[in-house]
């Protein structure tokens, strides 16, 4: 039996010109990059180039960026270094309730810690509401933060209308982009934030890298201290190979983003399309015209999550139920339940996500297994 | 038919809890050649004040012991269904005054019967659990026997189930005896081989009972009185007492310790009495109802032996059905603090025949 990977929001394969470009950088170029000598110089060459490159693909400039180790550490920076540093000028923050728990369980952590935090609704499609946002400021606010794009849904925010709405107020913006990388169009200077987040294992990059765009002259509190890297926002030797594979995914995801769109909006049709032809009960999650086009979102309801999703993986699919587990038994997602008041609805949920890698056969192979597992439980 | 099938090609989903028992279950099937599938129950959100929740290290136990055997694991959440079926029971029997026993009901509602239907809709041919009890698998059905190590025999929990459900159930450690069963964890250098057997109810865990059952029940303190209506100080509240309980009571004084009684739930007063051997202790007899007989129905009456409560040794009892699945069970000998809510399981032999739940206790 063929396994099919499904979930490719979870993570992602590396891809091979990302594991090529990567592998000097563990044998040959060792060196340490604050070192003075001619292996530290090649290894801060690496990290450089690639700060130059990412920097300039978002339209920041290179010491805008900093290496984090990943997406939960550059909203942690974020969110808590901006919050500490400049909690005197005001202890109100505002997000949404749909965010990643990077987000969610930061903000959490900072009301323990005195700040007051305003959690924006989201409608049927899964995205807040400008009026809403607008009333929720005050002169207390100092950062806003709203995912671009929702990793469970797929829902997309406005997040260039935010950007707009916060020109006239003192508070600083953030976006968790994670999951829109590579998807949607990133372009600092059209977008009016202040901190973006990325995650290089979400497009074929190696785990446990990433970064945070800090727009110039904002000051943070640094989260790890030590030494002096990444101009002290982010002590520790760099993770060069990582950094140098996190570059090469970049690269790669840009270069392919616009026929990536094409092939997973087929690949989502072929699915819907299956289940449509099949008669099975379903109900599509999210935003049903503007959305991430690699995330689909749908429930069954009246059907066990936990069953549909073991009964796929012993039939050779992977997919998600896109929220977090409890003792390895899933809870209905915050996402969900926040979206819809129809229980039925958030616990039945699967998130089928596509990426690298993914033939149009395999999607149609999963498509066939989904429509007889569901069809064989829900008898 | 109920013959077993043969281990090739035959799914099993093992019931794994992350303790000893069900790991060497898994294990024993793995080794037979079956096609094995770990399966972690969540059936209680324990989560306390830091986060932390002992499921979570319990489904991490899980995992490794899989991940040595080479089996796929996945959880299932049974909350709702343990609320509904077994906790909501539990507190219903408290508030009637009775000491009911929540294992019986988890392993009738929820292990084989929530959990097996989970399992059969993932193809599975039997599911397996690491309970100390056998089943005879026979071409005219099956038979529940006492697992061969006396001392661990779990078959007085496992009454109330019936022979459509357990044609189903395979238990591999039932042949074997506890100490075996942690020889052969450190043999095969299972993760939990050395890990500590839990305790009392799954739910309320290690914490002091009483003050888990007054977060669900209100406690109404009254009087302790012996049976000549002599107040002898106050009780907390009737559910925290069981019939024959000698802890706890705080009487001092001269002579015999003292013991509950009985319970006046309408006055809302403990009778306590002095001395172990107090008569007002001992019965002669018991009416049970919700009998369940596990292979065949048992309309005449007949003797066997019986147990009141969990490792008890067998006492001789003769069974008179009343009909309405009740029973009159009259005791060769009389038997001391027998206690509503709990089961009274019947056996011939080493064959478990079936039980009910002790609703009256017959003293003359």
């Amino acid at each position: 039996m063929e396994r099919i990977y499904l979930d490719h929001a979870a993570t992602s394969p590396v891809h091979p010109e990302v594991f090529a470009a990567m592998k000097p950088f563990y044998d040959e170029v060792f060196g340490n990059p604050s070192s003075i000598h001619h292996f530290g110089r090649e290894a801060r060459r690496g990290i450089d180039e690639a700060r130059e490159y990412i920097a300039k693909a978002i339209g920041a400039s290179f010491e805008e960026i900093v290496f984090t180790s990943g997406g939960t550490e550059s909203d942690n920076l974020a969110i808590m270094g901006y919050a500490f540093a400049h909690q005197n000028k005001g202890k109100h923050l505002i997000t949404t309730e749909v965010e990643h728990h990077g987000v969610l369980h930061t903000f959490e952590f900072l009301e323990k810690q005195g700040f007051k935090v305003t959690y924006l609704k989201v409608d049927e499609t899964g995205k807040i509401s400008l009026d809403e946002l607008n009333k929720a400021l005050t002169s207390e606010t100092i950062l806003v933060s709203c995912m671009f794009g929702n990793n469970e849904v797929g829902s997309i925010q406005p997040i260039k209308e935010i950007g707009v709405l916060l020109r006239d107020h003192p508070a600083v913006f953030h976006t968790d982009a994670v999951q829109a990388f590579g998807m949607e169009s990133i372009n600092i200077k059209e977008l009016g934030v202040d901190f973006l987040a990325m995650s290089a294992h979400k497009i074929n990059g190696p785990k446990g890298i990433g970064f945070l765009y800090v727009k110039k002259g904002i000051t943070i509190n640094p989260l790890l201290h030590g030494g002096e890297q990444e101009r002290k926002r982010r002590a520790g030797t760099e993770n060069v190979a990582a950094v140098v594979g996190l570059q090469k995914a970049v690269e790669i995801a840009l270069s392919e983003r616009q026929q990536r769109r094409k092939t997973y909006i087929t690949y989502r049709n072929i699915l819907l399309d299956t289940f449509r032809r099949e008669e099975l009960h379903f109900t599509l999650n999210g935003d049903p015209h503007h959305y991430l086009p690699h995330i689909l979102n749908v429930s069954f309801p009246g059907i066990n999550v936990e069953s549909i999703l073991t009964n796929l993986d012993l039939d050779g699919v992977a997919v998600s139920s896109g929220s977090a587990c409890t003792a390895g038994s899933i809870d209905p997602s915050h996402v969900l339940t926040a979206m819809y008041k129809d229980v039925s609805r958030s616990q039945s949920a699967i998130r089928f996500s596509f990426g690298y890698g993914l033939s149009r056969e395999q999607v149609e192979e999963a498509a066939i297994r989904t429509v007889k597992v569901i069809k064989r439980i829900s008898r | 038919m109920t013959t077993l099938k043969d281990p090739a090609g035959t799914r099993v989903v093992v019931g794994m809890s992350g303790g000893v028992d069900s790991s060497v279950a898994a294990y024993l099937l793995k080794q037979q050649g079956y096609q094995v599938i770990g399966i972690f129950m969540k059936n209680w959100d324990d989560t306390d004040e830091n986060g932390v929740c002992t499921a979570t290290e319990d489904y991490n136990d899980v995992i490794r012991v899989c991940n040595q055997l080479g089996i796929p694991y996945y959880a299932v959440n049974f909350e709702k269904e343990y609320w509904d079926k077994v906790f909501s029971y539990f507190l219903e029997e408290y508030r009637s005054g009775r000491t009911p026993n929540p294992d019986v009901m988890c392993n009738k509602e929820i292990k084989f019967n929530a959990f097996l239907e989970h399992a059969l809709s993932l193809g599975a041919d039997y599911v397996a659990t690491g309970h100390y009890a056998r089943v005879r698998h026979m071409e005219d059905g099956v038979e529940l026997l006492r697992g061969v190590d006396d001392n661990k025999d779990q078959t007085y929990f496992l009454n109330a189930l019936n022979s459509k459900q357990l044609e189903k159930v395979l238990f591999p450690i039932g042949e074997i005896e506890k100490p075996r069963v942690r020889e052969i964890a450190k043999e095969a250098e299972l993760a939990t081989a050395t890990k500590k057997d839990s305790t009392g109810i799954c739910f309320i865990g290690e914490r002091n009972f009483k003050e888990f059952l007054s977060q669900y029940l209100p406690a109404q303190p009254g009087d302790m009185k012996t049976l000549d209506g002599e107040i002898k100080g106050r009780h907390d509240g009737l559910m925290y007492y069981t019939l024959g309980q000698r802890q706890g009571l705080g009487i001092g004084g001269a002579g015999e310790p003292w013991f509950v009684l009985d319970k006046d739930l309408e006055d809302n007063t403990l009778i306590v009495g002095q001395g172990y051997h107090h008569p007002a202790l001992y019965s002669k007899g018991l009416i049970a109802s919700n009998v369940n007989w596990i292979s065949k129905e048992i309309t005449d009456s007949f003797h066997c032996t019986a147990k009141f409560r969990y490792r008890q040794k067998d006492q001789g009892v003769t069974v008179i059905p009343l009909g309405d699945n009740m029973v009159r069970v009259e005791f060769d000998n009389p038997d001391r603090a027998i206690t509503p809510g709990q089961s009274v399981v019947f056996y011939d032999g080493e064959i478990c025949l079936g039980g009910g739940v002790i609703d009256e206790v017959l003293k003359d």
